[in-house]
C-alpha cells in the first residue's frame, strides 16, 4: 500500500508515542482522573479515544469513563450535501455528561466544523463540567474560532492534500499519511 | 468522504415504488433517531427552518400525533390541517389547497386522504415532498415501515420469515403496504380472513390465502392482525361482530395451539373483542406499543432522508471532503 504519491507521516511506533504524551496531557489539564470522560467523535475519532483511554487506565490504573458521538445531525451543511449521509448512533457512558470533564477525541482537527458540531451536540445531552478538544492530528485551515486542547501532532498541508489516520478496526494498521486528492480518483 | 444511504427522491407515495435496498436504508436510518427520543432533550437541528403541513383529510390520532413528533423533534415548523373546519369543507379541489400552501412556501406535505391514489395525484403537481400518510385503500407506507422495523427488532431479520395478515385485507391500506415490503425484503406472506373481505385475486401479489385462522397461527412466525374497519363497511360484510370474534378473532387459546411464539402486531386502533381479544393485545406475545414508539422514528427516518440528498447538490459535496 507505499503509493509513490502517499507520503508517511506517522508510523505505529509514532502514533503510540503520541497517545501516550496525550493521555499524560489528559490528565495534567484535568488534574487528574476524576469526572474525567473521553467522547470519541464517530468514526476515527472513536478508535483514538479508545487507544487514550487505555493508556490512562494503563498508567493509572483508574477506570475512565468512555463513550462516542456521532455528529451527522449536527452538521451546517446537512441539508446542502447529498444524499443524506448515513446517521451513526451516539452512545454515550452511564455516568452521563452533566459536571463531567469532557475530552472530545477526533482523528484530525481541520476547518473546526466537526467541533463545532460536537458541541451543539453535547449542549443538548446534558451540561458538561468543562470540555476539552483532543485530536491526534492538526492539520491547520481553521473556518471557525475553535482550538484544540491537547495535540498529537501539527501537520501543516495543502488544500489539496488530505491526511487519513489510519486505524487497525478499519485499515489494518496504525499510522498517519498524507495522500494527494488530485493524484487519487478522491 | 462520508457514506451515504440510498436517495428515496422527493416523494414517499408507496413501498410500490421502493426497491429491497431503499427500503432496508430507511429501516437502518430509523436506528440511530430511536435513541433521541430517549433523551432528555428530544430535539435535533435536522430540519431547523423547514415548514411541514400535515394535511388530514381523514381522521387520525396516532398517525398524525407521531409525524408532528416526529417532525418536531427533527426541528421542523410545522402546521396542522384538517379537512373539518378548513377551506375543503367550502368546495376548494386538493390541488387548489396546496398550491395555496405553496404560495406560503411550504417544503413539505404530509397527507391523508380518503381516496386511494390522492398521494400520487398531489406529489405530481406540487414541487414539495409528499409524504403519503395512507390514501384510501392503497398505501401506507410508514406504518409498514414501522410494522417491519418492529419485526426485525424482534425477530432478528425479515428475509425467510412467515408473516401472515389477518382480518379485513379488502379495505386495508397497511395490508398492501405491508406486502409489497415485506416481499421486498424476502419475507413469506400470507393472508387470512372472510372471503368477503378478500380482494379479489389477491394471489397474484405473491401471497398465499388461508380460509381458516387456525391454519394461518399453524404457518405463521409473525401475525399482523388488521382493524376492522367497521367505518368502510356498508354493509354485509360480516355477520355479526360476535360472530368474526368467535371465527377470526386472534385469543389466546389459538396461540396457545401454535407449534412456535407467535409475534402479534396490529396498526391500531384495536377493537378489543372483535379481531383481537384483550388478553393476545396484553400478553406476551403484543409488541403493539413497540410498534407506536418505532413509528416516530421511522417517521423521523423517512423525513430525514427526503429532506436530504437533493440530486442537485451532489457535485457541491464532492468538493467537500473531510470537516
Amino acid at each position: 500500500m507505499a503509493e509513490d504519491n502517499r507520503i508517511h507521516v506517522m508510523d505505529e511506533a509514532d502514533v503510540h508515542r503520541a497517545i501516550a504524551r496525550m493521555a499524560r496531557e489528559i490528565v495534567e489539564r484535568n488534574g487528574g482522573t476524576e469526572a474525567l470522560t473521553l467522547l470519541g467523535i464517530h468514526r476515527r475519532g472513536t478508535d483514538i479515544a479508545l487507544l487514550l483511554r487505555d493508556e490512562i487506565e494503563r498508567a493509572s490504573g483508574d477506570r475512565v469513563a468512555y463513550g462516542s458521538i456521532d455528529i451527522t445531525l449536527y452538521r451546517d451543511d446537512l441539508m446542502t450535501i447529498g444524499p443524506a449521509p448515513v446517521v451513526g448512533a451516539s452512545d454515550l457512558p452511564q455516568s452521563g455528561i452533566d459536571d463531567r470533564n469532557i475530552v472530545i477525541v477526533d482523528d484530525v482537527l481541520y476547518r473546526g466544523r466537526t467541533a463545532r458540531a460536537a458541541l451543539d451536540e453535547l449542549t443538548d445531552w446534558g451540561r458538561p463540567g468543562r470540555i476539552f478538544l483532543c485530536v491526534l492530528v492538526d492539520r491547520g485551515g481553521r473556518e471557525l474560532p475553535i482550538q484544540p486542547d491537547i495535540v498529537g501532532r501539527e501537520v501543516p498541508v495543502m488544500e489539496n492534500q488530505r491526511v487519513d489516520v489510519l486505524v487497525p478496526a478499519l485499515d489494518g494498521r496504525l499510522g498517519v499519511e498524507i495522500a494527494f486528492l488530485d493524484a487519487e480518483s478522491q | 468522504m462520508n457514506p451515504s444511504v440510498s436517495s428515496l427522491g422527493k416523494d414517499l407515495v408507496g413501498l410500490e415504488d421502493l426497491s429491497g435496498d431503499q427500503i432496508i436504508s430507511i429501516l437502518d436510518t430509523a436506528e440511530p433517531f430511536k435513541e433521541i427520543s430517549e433523551r432528555r432533550i428530544k430535539k435535533v437541528p435536522v430540519l431547523r427552518g423547514k415548514t411541514i403541513v400535515n394535511l388530514f383529510f381523514e381522521a387520525s390520532t396516532r398517525t398524525r400525533v407521531s409525524f408532528e413528533f416526529a417532525e418536531k423533534r427533527l426541528s421542523a415548523d410545522t402546521v396542522n390541517i384538517a379537512a373539518s373546519g378548513s377551506s375543503v369543507v367550502k368546495g376548494e379541489t386538493l390541488v387548489d389547497t396546496a398550491r395555496n400552501l405553496e404560495a406560503m412556501r411550504i417544503d413539505m406535505v404530509v397527507m391523508r386522504h380518503g381516496s386511494s391514489g390522492a398521494a400520487r395525484f398531489l406529489a405530481e403537481r406540487i414541487p414539495s415532498s409528499v409524504i403519503n400518510a395512507g390514501d384510501g385503500q392503497h398505501e401506507h407506507p410508514t406504518q409498514a415501515l414501522l410494522d417491519l422495523l418492529t419485526i426485525r427488532d424482534h425477530m432478528g431479520r425479515i428475509e425467510g420469515l412467515r408473516v401472515c395478515i389477518v382480518g379485513d385485507v379488502l379495505h386495508s391500506r397497511v395490508a398492501r403496504s405491508n406486502i409489497y415490503g415485506l416481499l421486498k425484503l424476502g419475507a413469506e406472506v400470507a393472508v387470512c380472513g372472510p372471503p368477503t373481505l378478500m380482494p379479489p385475486a389477491i394471489q397474484e401479489l405473491g401471497v398465499t390465502a388461508f380460509t381458516r385462522i387456525e391454519e394461518a397461527i399453524e404457518w405463521a412466525g409473525v401475525l399482523n392482525v388488521l382493524r376492522l374497519q367497521l367505518e368502510r363497511m356498508h354493509g354485509g360484510f360480516v355477520p355479526s361482530l360476535r360472530e368474526y370474534n368467535r371465527i377470526w378473532g386472534v385469543s389466546s387459546q389459538r396461540l396457545a395451539a401454535a407449534p412456535r411464539d407467535v409475534l402479534v402486531l396490529h396498526p391500531g386502533p384495536m377493537n378489543r373483542g372483535v379481531e383481537i381479544d384483550s388478553d393476545v393485545a396484553d400478553g406476551p406475545h403484543s409488541v403493539i406499543l413497540n410498534q407506536v414508539t418505532n413509528g416516530v422514528a421511522i417517521r423521523m427516518a423517512v423525513l430525514y432522508l427526503l429532506a436530504g440528498g437533493r440530486q442537485e447538490s451532489a457535485e457541491a459535496a464532492k468538493q467537500g471532503g473531510e470537516a
